[in-house]
């Protein structure tokens, strides 16, 4: 029974909370990667994207708890969601319409893109500041685990608890239909062939007669849709706070580059790869060893390789040897 | 002549605020305006001359005020006597760890000798964390209150201009030969992680900065106000014109301040220009406006980006020693990446990439702007709410959050300039852009 123990040490500590990190980035790191499969740049924005259709997901859930409706065991923020996501695609379009549809018609480089980017970051982010204020904010409710550490030991009989919260199951769940979906539209229907046509060769997609600007927009609907579900299953997971949506951009702009930018298969991969490493590398193995090793050889320290403070150390690590080793990513994306 | 009229201009706003608000607010403004001068015209020779992306101005910055740190603070005997001797040997470990990473990814050629580098890699890092933990827990409990940290070197602060400089240089080599050659997204993307990084290790290693305890009282290279407000010249003064001593002595050190800054702005400057003007100067832009020509010319497209790079972080590192001079303390969480990085940002491209003058305008309008846009944006939301009921809990929204509206402006600046007038203020001289 000794190696049930440290599994379920594991499993509390470090699968599980990497599971749903990696789902929660491999959604930002998929919005990344399709704006830049189909525009062609690095939209800095994307943090901030997410942080607004949460937003909006929040005052709509906050609305919904006043009135007194919520979904019983499930967060209300599910309720809210679609709402929250159709107020995201609308400031996505009206983005495109009066910012980036310009410099597409000039065909400026992707820098200009980028640096239009940043300015929408900073539009998006007092934006967002304005209206809810720089505060931390939960908005988490309904039951708050499917089992609690407690439950599970009485289950199983074993020394050490493993807790599923309610958030994370909805994270895992959400994360897989939305990816069956999207990779449904992209490889089925007309619509999202024509998507992957214009990414993979503009001039022969347009000689074919795709709409690039049908093609864009749907782009940035896609995006706000992923935008929005990754930012509340990462506000519902933690709590929202304006400020950790700019943090969060790195781990994703690594996980789509680990990936392969342009790549909707890596960005999900790379989202695990970040999100396994950071965690992996910042959990101390001391009560894991103990299970593991002979009686008496105790490891002294923590057995961790890094102090938390440094977690987005890892992913920047792991972009460094990427960019070192394989520049175009695991999937071999469209990049150099 | 439309250039000047516009430096004018300029003179005139900080006159303004001198005769409205204070001379003293005038003059820290204006301080203020000379560091964000210097950081834009090193975000000008990375962007205007040679179309580098840098999203992390806020670590080069950062690193500047750390050198201001080493360097000024007077070194704590007991703290190196503990711990000094440990750190100095894990980080001895460290670079011995990467001789053998290097050499065993030189030398082996199997299958899987990366697995074997990693392997070292991970051998090393835990080898020097045995030495490291026990010297830092040392140091940090040497005087937790007071120090808790290594000190400094105890020298002049005005040497830790240059070393914030060669800081900054160094970590943009490390940055550089990773990301440049590559495409130009990434050197942005791997920039924002190195920015991050450096100000989470300022933030989190206590030995070296005190970390989030702040490192306060710093060295001044200007006189203390408490020591002018005894000198007899002073007081005189002081009586002759009407004003009161506190008022002259803090207007003293601040103008003191400035001519230190505006001499260092003008040095930047003027080498900026010259180096614009050179052969090199043209070189670079041949390679910014297209690189395949310049390749097939004979240049050394990723050398001459390595290089400007460098040069560039390196007068922003300058900047952010000067900033914590001035600030007289070094606080690691301050180092914000709106604040640090978009908004220099957002002054370059103001002011006119490419444009050494552009980018000092640049950075004088925008950060005048963005100190006033407070009182500005207070006044305007009181005026856009006067209509409303006194206790109406949207005015109340409104008002309290007016401080957050210059965020907002300040993207709208950009946006509205990239688009209708790409060129900025001042524009580039007899070139046309891409």
């Amino acid at each position: 029974m000794e190696l049930l123990n440290p599994l379920a040490l594991l499993g509390n500590f470090l699968i599980i909370p990497g599971l749903t990190y990696g789902c929660q980035l491999a959604l930002g790191a998929l919005g990344v990667t399709l704006i830049y499969g189909i525009l062609r740049f690095s939209n800095f924005a994307h943090g901030e994207t997410m942080a607004l259709g949460t937003m909006a997901t929040l005052l709509v859930t906050l609305w919904l708890q006043s009135a007194g409706i919520s979904l019983g065991p499930l967060p209300t923020a599910l309720l809210a969601l679609p709402v929250g996501i159709a107020i995201c695609i609308f400031f996505t379009l009206a983005t495109d319409r009066l910012v980036y549809r310009f410099y597409r018609r000039q065909k400026s480089t992707p820098v200009i893109f980028l640096i239009a980017s940043l300015g929408v970051m900073f539009l998006y982010n007092g934006l967002i500041r304005f209206i809810v204020g720089p505060g931390d904010r939960i908005f988490t409710d309904g039951e708050r685990f499917i089992f609690t550490a407690r439950e599970f030991k009485e289950m199983t009989g074993l020394r050490e608890g493993m807790a599923f919260k309610t958030t994370q199951g909805i994270t895992i769940v959400v994360t897989i239909v939305i990816v069956a979906l999207l990779f449904w539209f992209l490889t089925r229907t007309r619509t999202g062939k024509s998507m992957r046509a214009y990414s993979d060769n503009e001039d022969l997609a347009l000689l074919s007669g795709i709409s690039p600007d049908k093609v864009v927009m749907v782009a940035w609907i896609l995006t706000a849709v992923l935008a929005t579900i990754a930012g509340t299953l990462y506000g519902l997971d933690k709590s929202f706070k304006p400020f950790t949506y700019l943090q969060i951009l790195l781990p994703i702009f690594a996980a789509a580059i680990v990936g392969g930018l342009g790549s909707p298969l890596g960005a999900i991969a790379g989202g695990f790869v970040i999100a396994f490493s950071e965690v992996a590398l910042t959990f101390a193995y001391k009560r894991v060893l103990g299970y593991l090793l002979p009686e008496g050889q105790m490891p002294e320290g923590l057995v961790q390789l890094l102090s938390t403070d440094y977690k987005f150390a890892v992913s920047f690590a792991i972009l460094v040897i990427v960019l070192l080793v394989r520049p175009t990513g695991i999937f071999r994306g469209q990049t150099i | 002549m439309r250039n000047l009229l516009l430096f004018l201009l300029m003179a005139a706003l900080f006159a303004a605020v001198g005769f409205g608000q204070s001379w003293s607010l005038s003059l820290a403004i204006l301080n203020l305006c000379l560091i964000s001068a210097v950081m834009s015209l090193g975000v000008n020779i990375q962007w205007g001359y040679a179309g580098l992306l840098n999203v992390g101005i806020m670590g080069f910055v950062a690193l500047g005020g750390l050198a201001a740190v080493l360097v000024s603070m007077p070194p704590v005997t007991d703290a190196i006597n503990a711990g000094g001797g440990g750190v100095a040997i894990s980080a001895l470990i460290m670079l011995a760890t990467f001789a053998v990473m290097y050499m065993a990814n030189k030398h082996f050629h199997f299958f899987g000798r990366k697995l074997l580098v990693a392997v070292i890699g991970v051998a090393g890092l835990m080898f020097a964390r045995h030495f490291f933990g026990p010297a830092t827990d040392a140091i940090e409990s040497v005087d937790p209150a007071g120090t808790g940290n290594l000190g400094g070197l105890g020298l002049p602060i005005i040497v830790s201009w240059v070393v914030g400089g060669f800081f900054a240089a160094a970590a943009a080599w490390a940055v550089g030969k990773i990301s440049l050659g590559l495409r130009s997204d990434y050197l942005a993307i791997a920039t924002l992680g190195i920015s991050e990084i450096i100000v989470a290790v300022l933030k989190y290693e206590d030995w070296l900065t005190r970390g989030v305890k702040n490192v306060s009282g710093l060295p001044r290279p200007v006189p203390y106000e408490v020591n002018l407000q005894k000198e007899t010249w002073v007081i005189e003064f002081a009586a002759k014109h009407g004003f009161t001593v506190q008022e002259v002595s803090s207007l003293i050190v601040k103008g003191s301040y400035a001519l230190l800054f505006t001499i260092v702005l003008l040095i930047v400057l003027y080498l900026s220009e010259k180096a614009l003007r050179s052969p090199w100067g043209r070189m670079m832009r041949a390679i910014r406006d297209n690189e395949v020509a310049a390749e097939a010319m004979g240049k050394d497209v990723k050398g001459r980006h390595l290089q400007v790079f460098i040069l560039g972080s390196a007068v922003i590192g300058v900047a952010g020693a000067m900033l914590t001079t001035l600030d007289g303390q070094f606080t690691p969480a301050s180092y914000q990446p709106l604040r640090f990085t978009f908004l220099i940002w957002v002054m370059v491209i103001v002011g006119g990439s490419g444009n050494n003058w552009g980018a000092v305008l640049g950075g004088f309008v925008i950060w005048f702007f963005w100190i006033e846009a407070e009182p500005i944006g207070l006044w305007l939301m009181e005026f856009i709410t006067s209509g409303m009921a006194e206790d109406s809990a949207l005015r109340i929204h409104l008002i309290k959050s007016a401080a957050h509206m210059r965020l907002m402006t300040m993207g709208l600046v950009l946006l509205l300039v990239l688009r209708f007038t790409p060129r900025g203020l001042i524009p580039e001289r007899g070139y046309g852009r891409r």
